[in-house]
């Protein structure tokens, strides 16, 4: 193994950028989830009413009303024609997500990503097993599944079960014993999983990520060429395998990370210490040469 | 060639073997989700709806659980149930008659502030609310039917008079006093529950039910005779023979010829 596939993940950046810019994205996607979250907070608790309700539907300002799309398509597929004020907050973040990338619910915005992030951080201090791995495309399969429950029983089914929005009504509204359900979420992750639930299960980040197919919102490989081989990035990445296509792309392959499971995340960013990855939309598709491409990228492909 | 010449390509194989493994697993997971889903729909008696809540049967489909209607209530009436903690599904909101009433806003705010229509927009003024039926549930130890005058449900009821009534009959353990019941007149009682959070005794004598169990309901093809007479001026079906009465007295042959006329002859020493 290489020194630099072998040293901890980041270090080189750490080294190459110090510690703060080697964290920004991770940084400020805490504060987003933490902003988010006090957005709710602060009506119940100081009286100032910014944003009412929970993440399935909120208003905002007494005026601005926002809904999940994913809740409201299930109660439609249930059988109930929603109100024009959910209908239209339920556009409002479709089109919102469908720019910016619908997966940046998840990274940014969804208070179970800390729980799982949590639980990453502490499945690789103990050095486990990445253990029962589904397929990808499992979540797919559940996203349909919940629907046609959904269908069948005439209920928003996965909200009965959802630890999102169960997460958040519990800190915002009071908790009963939904911390149980994040609770197996974090085992599940921990031990059973490894990245198991954000990555391979959850049917709600399936259908963001089936919402910003087309998203505008890009992660670029521009700098490829200056790759070291380093695999930071390929070990920081919570969906590993939208870097491959471009980040390996041969000549005249897009630099763009184009998969929907690119929760936008901004770690491959923050890890590379030659700065391969930045944010870009998805018309940009400039690759940048480099002059001198590092030797031992040749050794690697050849292995 | 038949199958069993041909072996299947490997991809062939994973790909099948891939689909049945995760139709497999969706079916289980559905099924998890389907009885979860089902198991939700039982909300407990002393749960209530907000004012304008659409049928148990749609409610689940219709509440995207935002908790809007709670923020919105003056009062903090209702409030989203708990995982594990509350009977209704979890998020769903809810109020219990006991702890806190629904305090009937003119506005009703709860309704205009439900963006799916869960609480039905329609809904125009609260008295048309039905978020229960307030039953009197225990007569024995009501103070009004003992013969005292608590009276307390029919003075809180926000439609007094007309959702409860006191109704007056003779008190026979004393001989001499008034029974003055509080009797519920469904049609207009809104299910607020102010009757039963105010009933004095330690468990209130008085409680508000959902419809579906306070309520009986009739035949639609019933009709009562004594209306449609009314209306029709007369019997609906020509040629109703009217049997002799039975009145009420000592004897067994006090009969009541039809029309309510006494009869012409009487037996000697029968009837009074």
């Amino acid at each position: 193994m290489k020194p630099t596939t072998a040293a901890p993940i980041g270090r080189e950046a750490i080294e190459a950028r110090g510690w703060l810019a080697a964290h920004r994205f991770l940084i400020l996607r805490r504060l987003s989830q933490v902003f988010f979250l006090a957005l709710f907070l602060v009506g119940p608790m100081l009286g100032w009413r910014l944003v009412d309700g929970t993440l399935a539907g909120s208003r905002t300002l007494g005026v601005l009303p926002l809904t999940d799309p994913f809740v409201a398509l299930q109660g439609i597929v249930a059988g109930h024609w929603p109100e024009a004020a959910a209908l239209s907050g339920a556009l409002i973040v479709l089109a919102v997500y469908a720019l910016i990338g619908g997966r940046v619910y998840c990274s940014w915005v969804c208070p179970i990503n800390p729980v799982t992030d949590a639980a990453h951080w502490l499945h690789d201090r103990f050095g486990l097993q990445k253990g029962w791995q589904p397929r990808r495309h499992t979540r797919l399969w559940l996203l349909g599944t919940v629907l046609v429950v959904s269908a069948l029983t005439g209920t928003i089914a996965w909200e009965i079960v959802n630890p999102i929005t169960m997460m958040h009504r519990a800190i915002v509204f009071g908790a009963g014993f939904a911390w149980a359900l994040v609770l197996l979420v974090f085992v599940f992750d921990l031990a059973v999983s490894r990245r198991g639930w954000c990555g391979h299960l959850c049917p709600v980040g399936a259908f963001y990520g089936i919402l910003g197919r087309k998203s505008l919102l890009r992660v670029t490989a521009a700098r490829r060429a200056a790759c070291d081989d380093c695999m930071d990035c390929f070990a920081v990445c919570p969906e590993n395998h939208v870097i491959a296509p471009a980040l390996r792309g041969k000549d005249g392959a897009t630099p763009l990370i184009l998969s929907p499971d690119c929760t936008n995340c901004g770690r491959c960013i923050d890890v590379c210490s030659v700065d391969v990855f930045a944010f870009t939309h998805r018309f940009d598709n400039h690759v940048e040469a480099t002059p001198n491409p590092p030797p031992a990228r040749a050794g690697t492909r050849a292995a | 060639m038949s199958l069993a010449t041909s072996p299947l390509s490997p991809q062939r194989r994973r790909f099948l073997t891939d689909g049945a493994r995760m139709a497999g697993g969706c079916l289980m997971a559905g099924s998890g989700l389907t009885w979860l889903a089902q198991d939700a729909r039982a909300l407990p008696a002393n749960a209530l709806r907000p004012p304008g809540a659409l049928g148990e049967d749609v409610f689940l489909a219709a509440c995207i659980r935002c908790g809007l209607c709670v923020r919105d209530c003056p009062y903090d009436t209702l409030s989203l149930a708990r995982l594990g903690a509350d009977g209704p599904a979890t998020g769903t909101p809810f109020f219990t008659a006991r702890d806190v009433p629904c305090e009937m806003c003119d506005d009703i705010p709860c309704v205009a502030a439900c963006p799916t229509g869960a609480l039905d927009q329609g809904l125009a003024s609260i008295n048309e609310a039905r978020m229960g039926t307030a039953v009197l549930v225990d007569q024995e130890n009501c103070l009004n039917f003992l013969g005292l005058r608590c009276d307390v449900c029919y003075r809180v009821c926000p439609v007094i008079d007309e959702a409860i009534t006191l109704e007056l009959s003779h008190n026979n353990r004393s001989g001499h006093h008034a029974i003055f019941a509080p009797t519920v007149h469904a049609d207009r009682c809104t299910g607020c529950g102010k009757c039963e959070q105010a009933c004095v005794l330690p468990e209130a004598a008085i409680k508000v039910l959902p419809v579906r169990l306070a309520r009986g309901a009739s035949a639609e093809h019933y009709r009562k005779g004594w209306e449609e007479m009314q209306e029709n001026g007369g019997p609906l079906v020509d040629g109703i023979i009217d049997l002799p009465d039975r009145l009420p007295g000592p004897g067994t042959d006090n009969l009541a010829a039809p029309g309510g006329f006494e009869p012409t002859f009487k037996l000697p020493g029968a009837g009074q």
